[in-house]
């Protein structure tokens, strides 16, 4: 803790604090607030007089009711959920796979490989999104969930590969050579030996796969065309905006429970993805 | 971990089998070079199908005059040529170089002083720690709608609380003003981005030994300068990393301007990847498009050269 006064406790600590967590939260607020606002309230001017920002008296679920009755909310929920899975489970596969060969495997031109995924790792997007947007309608892929599950990987599991590494490496070689002496083949003690120890890693990189795929927007913008075929992020920005009308109840209602799946996975597991994260850093 | 390892073998060992027993599968997989290939085709597979291709067909793409259904020929660097007198190409060239640098910076200066502030022991941290991630988990585009319904001219509730603290006194149109709008897409970009530079520093500092603080507090050195000889030298590799990451990221931004501005007002917010949008998807001028995002790369590989290097230099010191 801070050393001396009260006072000092207060300027250094309390109050940077609680401004941080404020700025940081004030808009999911909003979002709620917004969500529960009958209309009537909702589009009052700011410079009306009985204008009541921070609380309704009136609250109601209209919103979410429209959103759920009234638009294909719920289609691109299940869309999303389908795309993420599939994507993190592909993405997964392949990086758990990648990152042991990576880190334990002598083989020739490992380190260029190496390299190559980590170059691929810090390619945006918005980089490729034109001619893979050509490329997926050559494919004939375009505006199925196909499209999204197969280009996500492309930017997961170079991420994956490179969290797991990392945690392959960590795991002390003697516990694979006690199995190899043994007698135990190369594989199963990749398999059951050192897969089951790695679960935590795993998990982290599944984790931070999941919510960047529901998060992805401008490969599902560009890819897929039909209202039904949508993420939430593009079927809300495209189908819940019409022309120049904002239906804002409706808007921040989405944008809540389109947050739902993605909060609740990572309220689960917070010590994961924070290692995620550092550990993506880390390298 | 010896004992997990015999516990391992002792219930692998139940299942051996002699090594002329075994499936060809295996014996083929015993082989370390092979076993490698079979692991890293997936992989090599989906990013050359799907990054290595794209690429080299971007290229291709942005020395032709294609457009959506219509095939194109051979144009050589005309595409590029038209770019480079582009006035709003060099705007969007403008305004990514200057969203990237305020937004970085104010991300780190923000974010390590967040984490310095998280790097103290007080009931409810590991609550407050996984509040504070939120805005950078919950999808940009929605919680972009949450700003964008923030910074509604008629609606916003910020000019609001600007208005009753005796800040302003007349409305900050914050979206439909050219400047106030690229400082509206700043915000956002900052309020996003600071959860995830506190989070990674704060897993920096937390490799920092609190006896190299003790020592130097008992040789007399005051907060700021325990900062400065102390944390900060040994925090910047770590810091240089996260920089890079959000650099790349941020340079290639999308999602919160299409939402929040679309390039508007006049291309004041456009940026490279919001025109190449734009100009590929939105006009189908396929070739242009492709020229615009392929010009991100030679800049974005300048900028990861560079930070590399840095990079290499601050881990040998």
């Amino acid at each position: 803790m801070i050393e001396g006064a009260p006072w000092r406790r207060w300027v250094f600590f309390y109050v940077p604090v609680t401004a941080f967590v404020v700025s940081l939260l004030f808009p999911f607020y909003w979002m709620v607030i917004t969500t529960l606002r009958p209309d009537n309230e909702l589009y009052r001017p700011w410079s009306a007089s009985n204008y009541a920002p921070f609380w309704t008296t009136h609250p109601t679920f209209e919103h979410v009711r429209d959103l759920l009755t009234e638009t294909l909310f719920t289609t691109w929920m299940l869309n999303t959920m389908l795309i993420s899975l599939a994507a993190t489970a592909i993405s997964l596969f392949c990086g758990v796979l990648a990152g042991y060969a990576l880190s334990r495997l002598k083989f020739p031109f490992a380190g260029s490989i190496g390299t190559a995924i980590f170059i691929t790792y810090l390619v945006p997007q918005t980089l490729l999104f034109i001619p893979l947007a050509d490329i997926i309608r050559n494919f004939r892929l375009g505006d199925s969930p196909w499209a999204l599950i197969l280009t996500y990987p492309t930017f997961l599991i170079p991420f994956c590969t490179w969290l797991l590494m990392g945690y392959f490496k960590s795991i002390p070689k003697e516990l694979e050579e006690c199995a190899r002496i043994d007698g135990a083949p190369r594989w199963k003690a990749m398999v059951y030996i050192i897969f089951p120890v790695a679960v935590p890693g795993i998990l982290s990189a599944g984790i931070f796969a999941f919510t960047l795929s529901w998060n992805e927007f401008i490969y599902a913008l560009v890819f897929l065309s039909s209202p039904e075929q949508k993420t939430v992020p593009v079927g809300v920005t495209s189908e819940l905006v019409r022309g120049d009308v904002f239906f804002w109840g409706e808007l921040m209602a989405g944008a809540l429970l389109g947050s739902v799946p993605v909060a609740f996975v990572y309220s689960f597991f917070v010590e994961y993805y924070v290692s995620g994260i550092t550990g993506s850093v880390k390298g | 971990m010896a004992t997990v390892g015999s516990v391992a073998s002792v219930a692998l060992r139940r299942q051996y089998v002699p090594m002329s027993r075994r499936g060809p599968i295996t014996r083929l997989l015993e082989d370390e070079r092979r076993l490698a290939f079979c692991l890293m085709l997936p992989t090599v597979v989906l990013l050359c199908l799907f990054i290595a291709y794209p690429f080299f067909n971007g290229i291709l793409l942005a020395v032709t005059d294609t457009r959506v259904g219509v095939p194109g020929h051979f144009v050589g660097m005309e595409n590029f040529v038209k770019i480079w007198n582009d006035n709003i190409f060099r705007i969007a060239v403008w305004n990514t170089c200057l969203y990237t640098f305020v937004t970085t910076v104010f991300k780190l200066a923000l974010g390590l002083w967040l984490a310095l502030l998280l790097n103290r022991h007080f009931r409810g941290k590991a609550f407050m720690r996984a509040f504070i991630l939120l805005p950078f988990i919950i999808p940009t585009v929605l919680s972009t709608f949450a700003w964008k319904w923030m910074f509604d001219p008629t609606f916003s509730v910020l000019n609001w609380m600007l208005f009753h603290a005796g800040i302003i006194h007349t409305r900050i149109n914050w979206l439909g003003d050219p400047v106030m709008a690229m400082v509206s897409v700043i915000i956002v970009n900052v309020w996003r981005g600071v959860p995830f530079y506190a989070i990674s520093l704060l897993a920096g500092l937390q490799t920092i030994s609190p006896e190299l603080h003790e020592a130097a507090a008992i040789d007399g050195a005051h907060a700021w300068a325990r900062f400065r000889h102390v944390t900060w030298p040994l925090l910047l590799p770590v810091t240089l990393v996260i920089v890079l990451f959000s650099v790349i990221q941020t340079f290639a931004d999308f999602q919160l301007v299409y939402v929040l501005t679309g390039g508007g007002p006049a291309n004041a917010t456009q940026l490279f990847a919001t025109y190449a949008y734009q100009l590929g998807i939105g006009t189908g001028l396929l070739s242009q498009g492709a020229a615009i995002s392929l010009a991100i790369f030679p800049i974005l590989l300048l900028v990861v050269i560079v930070q590399l290097v840095y990079i290499r230099r601050a881990e040998t010191l």
